[in-house]
């Protein structure tokens, strides 16, 4: 178990490194590097200057040489400043990773407690009506464009009906406490939470409908055991490991509709950092927002590795993973 | 049954299908409907701002008085474009994926299916965002050319099909591994068929049916991706029209004209969900034993 927990771990890192290399090198391409931006704002900048001042900051140098400069001083914990807020980059992201972490948590809890239900009962009877009105739910929150729901939201929320804001996060002046934020969550959540829907509940009913299938449920209900228990306690608890591995690896699409949905509710996380920060040239916090944003994907992953153990007692991790 | 009619007795992907041809034979009619209304699609009229539906503007002007009707035909030719050639290119990459991992197995099959694993895990709209960020100037392509609207539109293509392609190689490696097990493979194994043949020649034509289910579910998908990256303003630049692109200024525009923020993305749901359900349908009626909603 350890030794997986190290294997896993040290691959995780390496993905890391790789995916801070790519990253760096793409910034570099973005359009405006820092010196074009002085250029921008002081007419009188020669292009001898130019050059000088590239130098004098190491632009000149190969991709490599700045790539493990940034590297070192990033490993000492000295990740730069933000150009577009003049704070260090750690200050700005960490409430905005706090913001965008209850934004996922709570929409992937209420994803999986509307989907997972909603699944099962569509097992239970294949090509039923219910099965067919499901299914078409499930077709709709799939092929829906997130921010095109946000709109209609706001449209009939905010516009319309005029009973929730349209955006932001808390009113001005007020303390910022959970409650008054609360009416500001509530369309990013349902944004969030509808188009996730759709997938997770076509993957609980696929693997609920597999279990049913499987010999044991046949003689759980040939000793008597009640139809409830048959389906709630012997066949999802099985099916939840393939869901468990769905929830895993969509961790990243969440991750990038959540970008989608605070963008479009002028809700402060991670998301919308990255893309105002990638938006206005500012290089430090896209690097790294980019970076923790694959690093909590990774990190989903590896968690949902290790659900496995608890979910599946069948599952050793001495054994190589077929 | 026939794999034909098996897909006609799906009613909802038989309508989806009646749907996208219309919509189809719509968009590339969109000149057409252009010269009969006697509109312009880049025409702009600061005077017939916001306009209501009359003869002439079906569905009313934009914000900057141009006709809304015929700028979503010119939108659905580009967002059809965009989605069934960038739906090729990942379907030619994830069946070059699949089919060399599905063949060799082994430690290459680990690596690849690794990889795919890690790119389906990574949070993909940042990293695609950062590559339609990237200025194509400091590769080395001319300023001109690294901005003009046939640029805008290939590069929207090679970035989403660099998204898109792992399903096309999952499904594609599945099969190829259970194909290349058969007689008909040893045999022609026997007769001295090298890799490359037995590949192209006896493993491609039996896994055609998983690309082409795979590549119709993923039209869908690219569709919804490049939507939100023009909307975002990172993909087809305007004044070219895409439907993502059209709800760019919606979002101010919702307080005076809530309907310019209702049809593009209307016709992006309709066209997602029916290339869904078309292939739904030919999941079941080519590949019977897989099921509809199994993986």
């Amino acid at each position: 178990m350890l030794r997986f927990v190290a294997v896993r771990l040290l691959q995780a890192l390496i993905v890391l490194l790789v995916m801070s290399f790519l990253i760096y090198g793409l910034i570099g391409l973005m359009p405006g590097d820092p010196i074009d931006l002085m250029i921008n704002a002081n007419p009188n900048l020669s292009p001898s200057d130019a050059a000088r001042l590239r130098a004098l900051y190491g632009l000149d140098l190969p991709i490599w040489t700045r790539y493990l400069n940034w590297l070192a001083a990033a490993l000492q914990g000295d990740l730069g400043y933000s150009r577009l807020i003049s704070q260090p980059v750690l200050d700005v992201l960490k409430p905005r990773l706090l913001n965008t972490l209850l934004l996922l948590s709570i929409s992937l809890v209420l994803a999986l407690a509307i989907a997972i239900p909603l699944g099962v009962h569509a097992a239970r009877k294949p090509n039923s009506v219910t099965d067919t009105a499901v299914n078409l739910l499930c077709f709709a929150g799939i092929s829906v464009p997130p921010f095109w729901l946000a709109l209609l939201f706001i449209i009939l929320f905010s516009v319309t009906l005029g009973i929730l804001p349209a955006g932001g996060m808390a009113p001005i002046g007020g303390d910022g406490g959970l409650a008054e934020r609360l009416p500001y969550l509530v369309m990013p959540v349902a944004t969030l939470t509808l188009v996730s829907i759709g997938g997770y509940t076509r993957f609980v009913r696929a693997a609920v409908l597999e279990q049913l299938r499987q010999d044991y449920i046949r003689t759980a209900r040939a000793k008597g055991v009640s139809e409830r228990s048959v389906v709630w306690r012997h066949a999802l608890r099985n099916a939840m490991i393939p869901v468990v591995t769905i929830v895993a690896l969509g961790f990243g699409s969440l991750f990038s509709g959540a970008l989608v949905t605070e963008t479009m509710f002028a809700y402060l996380g991670m998301g919308k950092l990255i893309y105002d920060s990638i938006l206005g040239n500012d290089y430090n916090i896209a690097l790294v927002g980019l970076l923790l944003a694959t690093l909590m994907t990774l990190a989903g992953n590896l968690l949902a590795d290790l659900g496995y153990a608890a979910l599946d007692p069948r599952i050793s991790f001495t054994e190589t993973r077929t | 049954m026939s794999a034909g009619r098996r897909f006609l007795s799906h009613p909802i992907s038989v309508l989806s299908l009646i749907v996208l041809v219309l919509l189809g034979a719509a968009a590339l009619a969109a000149p057409l409907v252009e010269g009969w209304l006697g509109v312009d699609a880049n025409a702009v009229s600061l005077f017939n701002r916001f306009g209501p539906p009359s003869a002439e503007n079906w569905l009313g002007t934009d914000e900057l008085g141009r006709d809304v009707l015929v700028r979503l035909l010119y939108g659905g030719r580009v967002s059809l474009f965009v989605g069934i050639a960038a739906a090729l290119a990942s379907a030619v990459i994830g069946t070059i994926v699949g089919l060399i991992a599905g063949f060799y197995g082994g430690r290459l099959d680990d690596f690849l299916m690794r990889l795919t694993d890690g790119v389906i895990a990574l949070p993909l709209l940042p990293l695609l965002i950062v590559l339609a960020a990237v200025d194509l100037g400091k590769l080395g392509l001319p300023a001109a050319l690294a901005q003009s609207d046939q640029v805008s539109l290939y590069r929207i293509i090679v970035i989403v099909s660099l998204a898109g392609w792992t399903t096309v190689a999952r499904l594609v490696r599945g099969a190829a591994l259970s194909v290349r097990q058969r007689e008909f493979v040893l045999a022609a194994t026997a007769l001295g068929a090298g890799n490359a043949r037995l590949m192209l020649v006896h493993i491609l034509p039996n896994v055609a049916s998983p690309i082409v289910v795979a590549t119709t579910l993923s039209i869908g998908n690219i569709i919804l991706l490049e939507s939100v990256l023009s909307f975002l303003g990172l993909g087809i630049q305007p004044p070219l029209p895409s439907w993502g692109n059209m709800l760019t200024n919606a979002q101010e525009l919702i307080w005076s004209a809530p309907l310019l923020a209702i049809y593009p993305g209307l016709l992006i749901f309709v066209t997602v969900i029916a290339f869904n359900f078309v292939g739904d349908g030919l999941q079941d009626a080519l590949d019977p034993r897989s099921g509809p909603q199994r993986r």
